[in-house]
């Protein structure tokens, strides 16, 4: 692979909460992600798991400057993207887009699909003839598997899996170089789910993209991912190459996760140990003091709550936070 | 001698559109027996979920269903209101997906317990107290006793879930129809509910229809699967059959199509191609066709009956002809 286009440092996004005092009000900050760190080169699809509210959202968000993080900095092609003023920006925008959770929801329903498509060529390239617009659209709906024919129809007539292509449609026309997918499939059939799935690894590999791919489901995450980053409470747990993480997790939270997923076969589900979390996920207003995850760690000690884990290499590219990663070898 | 406690018997559900009448679930036959997990599986517009509000008495306005449901010596389908209540929530109790709609916002959760409790078993309400926060902590709710006096917005989704869940414990029903019960959660705690229905099917005897997208979740828990599509049960087996040596090319496809962990990734998915039908535009012949990779003249002129064939499966390729021609 080539060299690193995206680097993050350090990212912070702080929310602050109000949190009492009736005439001055006394505030707590919401730490939704806390000082994460990962570079990405390009044509690289880099996978983001974890529960609700680990901050996986706030992360794809903040790397596109679509919330303003409180601290760390996010660098595109050796540029600090946390510096530039909004013009400069924009200009930095056309490489990168997004393609969101919800397929209906995230497309305007008042516009056509070819409208909602051809939106950031408006945007970026306004110059351009109408009859070429239309062209580079219907060109990009063969691509993403929509009938040209379908231009001028509205997202209401399509189906889920349709529509999700509209939204790929969008986020590739201007051939962007980074784009975060968040849930994309998620809200999807089973057998719509693996069309699209094969749809945005086609276009990765066509297009050489960097992808950030959000998900909550593991199995979809190790199909499509170069490498995968584990997050609990907005901190960073692991990051490891596919194969190494999935087959020698050394996070307890990475392998309590991966022994939760269904397995769908009734054999192996009913005879694989799990690795039960104690309790419910902290407030993050108040998260735990050390390592945020050991009030739910089967392996936690002493120390886990007096230091924060310091950062660890099991292997080449393998990071872990973790005090105990040495004993937390377990057969996958 | 395993006891059935639903007999679900040519069900057929029926919608009244401005575009005329919608055929969401055709011909339906399916049982539950005691202390046993049926598995529906199904993508959306199979009629998974209108099979089940149907026999709960559920059906939109619009909604018309014809057949029979035998739970015990009723007739769920020609049950009036009043037998009806009797029996919801108490001997046949129901788990939606989402566990926000399912409670009642301005009602403190322990609140919501104990009305149950109170009007189906007569309690007073400091025994109905106690046998709420008994269960709250069965179903693994820390700290029962302060989540009891909280309101559903102040939890978390897997703890309204929880919660929902128990509410329809509470009575020690015979059956519960669980639609989508974890898809909206996290998969830890998703395992959390399920190893709790799987603990009260066997050692209560309770029985379970779960109905699920998610093969993985059937693998888990599921004694027997029925596989269903565009409104009919295209394939009816027990959990290994349906794993291990499926029949329908619509299962054989659905599990291809599911990554599992276990698996070496490949480079493209297997894929079902096009999309579910449209209720009021299905397709002439076996509604599955124009998906199907195995599809020969017949399929698209006539509907293969749901028939023996390795599995009860309603696909031609597995039929005897002399099984087909009696279809």
């Amino acid at each position: 692979m080539s060299e690193t286009v995206l680097e993050v440092k350090d990212l912070k996004v702080h929310y602050p909460v109000r949190t009492g005092g009736l005439i001055v009000g006394r505030y707590t900050p919401l730490k939704a992600l806390d000082g994460v760190s990962f570079e990405l080169k390009a044509g690289e699809t880099l996978g983001v798991v974890g529960e609700s509210g680990c901050g996986k959202s706030t992360l794809g968000r903040a790397v596109l400057q679509l919330l303003t993080a409180t601290g760390g900095a996010v660098a595109w092609l050796g540029r600090t993207l946390t510096a530039l003023d909004a013009k400069e920006l924009k200009a930095e925008r056309e490489h990168m887009q997004i393609v969101f959770q919800d397929p209906l929801a995230s497309l305007d329903p008042r516009m056509t699909a070819g409208d909602i498509i051809a939106e950031p060529l408006r945007n970026y390239r306004p110059a351009m003839s109408k009859a070429e617009m239309k062209s580079k659209v219907k060109d990009m709906m063969v691509r993403v598997g929509l009938h040209p024919a379908m231009i001028n129809r509205y997202p209401h007539e399509f189906s889920g899996g349709q529509c999700q292509r509209i939204g790929i449609a969008r986020a590739m026309i201007l051939d962007p170089k980074l784009v975060v997918c968040d849930e994309p499939v998620s809200a999807l059939d089973v057998s719509i789910r693996a069309q699209v799935v094969n749809l945005l690894m086609e276009l990765q590999r066509a297009m050489n993209l960097t992808m950030i791919f959000i998900s909550h489901d593991l199995s979809i995450v190790r199909h499509i991912s170069h490498r995968v980053m584990v997050l609990y409470l907005g901190k960073t747990m692991e990051i490891a190459p596919r194969d190494a993480l999935y087959a020698d997790p050394r996070h307890p939270y990475t392998q309590a996760l991966l022994s939760a997923v269904p397995v769908p076969d009734p054999s192996v589900a009913r005879a694989r140990p799990r690795i039960p979390l104690a309790g419910e996920l902290p407030s993050p207003l108040n998260p735990p003091s050390g390592c945020v995850f050991r009030t739910r760690c089967p392996r936690a000690t002493a120390v886990c709550a007096a230091l924060v884990p310091p950062q660890e290499q099991p292997g080449a590219g393998h990071d872990v936070w973790c005090h105990h990663w040495r004993e937390t070898k377990v057969a996958p | 001698m395993t006891q059935r406690i639903l007999d679900i018997s040519d069900l057929n559900v029926r919608f009244a559109t401005e575009d005329g009448e919608v055929a969401a679930v055709s011909d339906v036959s399916l049982h539950v027996n005691k202390g046993e997990c049926l598995g529906i599986v199904g993508e959306s517009g199979s009629g998974k979920s209108q099979t089940f509000m149907a026999v709960m008495g559920l059906l939109a306005a619009n909604g018309k269903a014809t057949g029979s449901a035998r739970f015990g010596e009723i007739d769920l389908l020609k049950a009036n209101e009043h037998t009806l209540n009797t029996v919801r929530g108490n001997r046949l109790a129901m788990v939606f997906q989402d566990p926000m709609t399912a409670l009642t916002p301005h009602m403190r959760v322990g609140r919501q317990l104990t009305e149950v409790l109170e009007r189906h078993r007569g309690m007073d309400t400091k025994a109905a107290r106690a046998e709420a926060v008994a269960m709250m902590a069965r179903v693994q709710i820390t700290e029962p006793e302060r989540r009891f006096a909280m309101y559903p917005h102040e939890l978390s989704g897997g703890l309204r879930q929880r919660i929902v869940l128990a509410m329809a414990l509470l009575c020690g029903p015979e059956l519960v129809i669980a639609d989508e019960p974890t898809t909206a959660l996290d998969v830890t705690v998703q395992a959390l509910i399920l190893d709790l229905m799987r603990e009260l099917k066997e050692k209560h005897g309770t029985g379970f229809v779960l109905i699920t997208h998610d093969l993985g979740v059937v693998a888990g828990l599921a004694d027997r699967v029925a596989v269903m599509y565009a409104g009919r049960v295209v394939e009816n087996a027990s959990v290994a059959e349906i794993f291990a040596a499926p029949r329908h090319p619509y299962t054989k496809g659905l599990l291809a199509c599911t990554p599992r962990l276990t698996d070496a990734p490949t480079a493209v998915l297997p894929t079902i191609p096009g999309q579910p039908p449209n209720l009021q535009k299905l397709p002439s012949g076996c509604s599955f066709h124009p998906r199907c990779a195995a599809v020969f003249d017949r399929c698209r002129a006539e509907r293969p009956a749901l028939a023996e064939g390795g599995t009860l499966n309603a696909c031609f390729l597995n039929h005897s002809v002399a099984a087909g021609g009696a279809a």
